[in-house]
């Protein structure tokens, strides 16, 4: 197993601290996990993404250049990685914000309404969460247990009602999709 | 073996050389490395060292120098144009025969350039940048792994031969997480006893000694017993990571986080009927010479995968010495290769030319440039 994996939208969406969560569940699980942020003169409200491979073998490059997997939560996003994608790969759309389909007929899609059901669980700022779930049950890259032990570590500082509402979240993304 | 854990590379660095005995760092920031002196701010007190963020790098390295001169483990860190300003203390350092430890987290570059991951240092890194007959050890770690557990090396190295030692990685291996291990315990510095040559208290029949970078009308005799110990150091200190390297015939030669991408291109080979091997300096002062000699002569092709322009490849032809064409397979500026670009280049190898491969004869021809002065 080789998952090399990009995750963008807009800065303040999670998708950073979300590579981070999936990379340390990676190591939770004994894998190998690498994770690296897009870095530069970014600007606020613009997009940021993240690289993260998990695998059971060795990282190539923390540099994922065709990704088997994207998550994509914002439109913006979309055009940019769209072309990325490897041929018969996953992309994650988070459809409460994006309206575009992608162009391409040789991909996955799977559309994942993040933001509606993070607010139906009781916190919007959880949408990165189910975001994963949606990504474990499609991939089997990790496990939903992973990123639980993750959380512990990653979120030090989060109060446990935090925590049981990212837990929440990112049941029902695994729930969500087939 | 240690149970792994995710770390930064930066942190993995610092955290690395506190373990290994650090007790002095002195820095000035600079992206992409500023988590080094800020993990250092936030530990070194505790361990028992001293921290300073100076005013300058030319200061922190001057700095170094004094700590070292006092046999303490210090260490300074910088990216690219910050290494240009440690320069001349460096080679200060090699002429007073101090051990010391030098990070670059390597950027894009020339000039101010650009906060990227690139490799366009190896010249100054390895021909010595400053000025004068000097080596200084080059140790290029490929994984957040290895930059955890290289500064241990780099004292080692540093101690026992009395030559500065640098650390030369990038902004992309300082920037990214991973999971790794420490493969040591932590070192107290005091249970690894005293230097004869270091400063110390007068007292109690301490030796008075003296540290000098300028020794007048010794500086032949000087150079010369020093060019014994870079000897030393060559026959004795290379080390490098070989991949199917005598199974191939397409060698490539990477090092740092361009040899990572060849990883991905060494497992994809197969598919595009491709045998391609790997060499991998892990000390690129001393360089693996004679071992790229001996392998040269079992393959069709050395291809050359570096983050700059054409800097590695000298040291690769050097060693080749004709056995087997070299090509370059080049991104500088912080461009970045994949595993898919490295075969690309490989093919074209085989073929001796083609897409991927860069000559900077060919590249300009037919290039006409004249001075715009009126």
């Amino acid at each position: 197993m080789y998952q090399g994996i990009r995750i963008a939208g807009f800065g303040g969406q999670g998708v950073v601290s979300a590579g981070i969560l999936l990379a340390q569940a990676g190591v939770e699980e004994k894998k190998n996990a690498s994770w690296l942020p897009s870095y530069g003169p970014e600007m606020r409200g613009g997009t940021a993404n993240c690289s993260v491979v998990v695998t059971d073998g060795e990282v190539f490059t923390p540099i994922v250049s065709v990704p088997d997997t994207v998550i994509i939560m914002n439109e913006p996003s979309l055009p940019k990685f769209e072309p990325l994608l490897k041929k018969d790969g996953l992309m994650i759309i988070n459809s409460s914000l994006i309206n575009s389909r992608p162009q391409r007929t040789d991909i996955k899609v799977v559309c994942v309404p993040c933001n509606e059901i993070a607010e139906k669980i009781g916190s919007p700022r959880t949408a990165n969460l189910v975001a994963l779930g949606a990504f474990c049950k499609l991939t089997g890259a990790v496990e939903v247990e992973g990123i639980v032990h993750a959380m512990k570590k990653v979120f030090k500082r989060a109060k446990p009602e935090m925590l049981e509402l990212n837990k929440k979240a990112l049941q029902a993304g695994f729930d969500y999709v087939k | 073996m240690a149970e792994k854990t995710l770390r930064k590379g930066n942190e993995a660095l610092a955290e690395g050389a506190i373990r290994a005995g650090c007790r002095f760092f002195a820095g000035y920031p600079i992206t992409p490395q500023n988590e080094v002196p800020e993990y250092m701010a936030a530990h070194m007190a505790d361990a028992g060292g001293a921290f300073i963020q100076a005013e300058s790098e030319i200061a922190a390295i001057n700095m170094v120098y004094g700590s070292a001169a006092t046999g303490t483990r210090a260490m300074t860190s910088s990216s690219s144009p910050g290494v240009s300003l440690k320069q001349e203390g460096i080679s200060y350092l090699a002429s007073a025969d101090l051990p010391c430890l030098i990070v670059n987290m390597m950027r894009g570059g020339p000039g101010l350039g650009n906060i990227a991951g690139a490799q366009g240092d190896y010249f100054q890194a390895t021909r010595g940048g400053g000025n004068g007959d000097y080596h200084i050890f080059v140790l290029a770690p490929n994984s957040v792994e290895e930059l955890g557990n290289f500064p241990k090396l780099a004292y080692e190295l540093s101690e026992k031969y009395r030559i500065p030692a640098m650390i030369l990685a990038d902004g992309i291996l300082g920037q990214m997480m991973e999971s790794m291990s420490f493969n040591f315990d932590p070192i107290d510095p005091k249970t690894l006893g005293k230097f004869d040559w270091a400063l110390d208290i007068h007292k109690n029949g301490a030796p008075k000694n003296k540290v000098f970078s300028y020794k007048g009308d010794d500086l032949s005799q000087d150079v010369w017993s020093r060019a014994k110990r870079y000897g030393l150091v060559e026959r004795n200190e290379v080390r490098f990571e070989e991949r199917n390297a005598e199974d191939c015939d397409v060698l490539l030669v990477a090092y740092g986080l361009s040899s990572r991408a060849c990883l991905e291109a060494l497992t994809k080979a197969k598919d595009k009927g491709l045998k391609v091997g790997l060499l991998r300096p892990i000390t690129l002062w001393p360089f693996p010479y004679k071992r790229l000699n001996e392998l040269a002569s079992k393959v069709k092709a050395v291809l050359t995968v570096e983050q700059s322009l054409g800097q590695l490849v000298q040291d690769v032809r050097l060693a080749v010495n004709g056995k087997a064409p070299v090509y370059l397979n080049a991104y500088p500026a912080g461009d970045i290769p994949s595993g898919e670009s490295i075969l690309t280049a490989a093919a074209s190898a085989l073929k001796g030319e083609g897409e991927g491969l860069f000559d900077l004869q060919k590249y300009s021809e037919g290039f006409e440039y004249k001075g715009d002065r009126k």
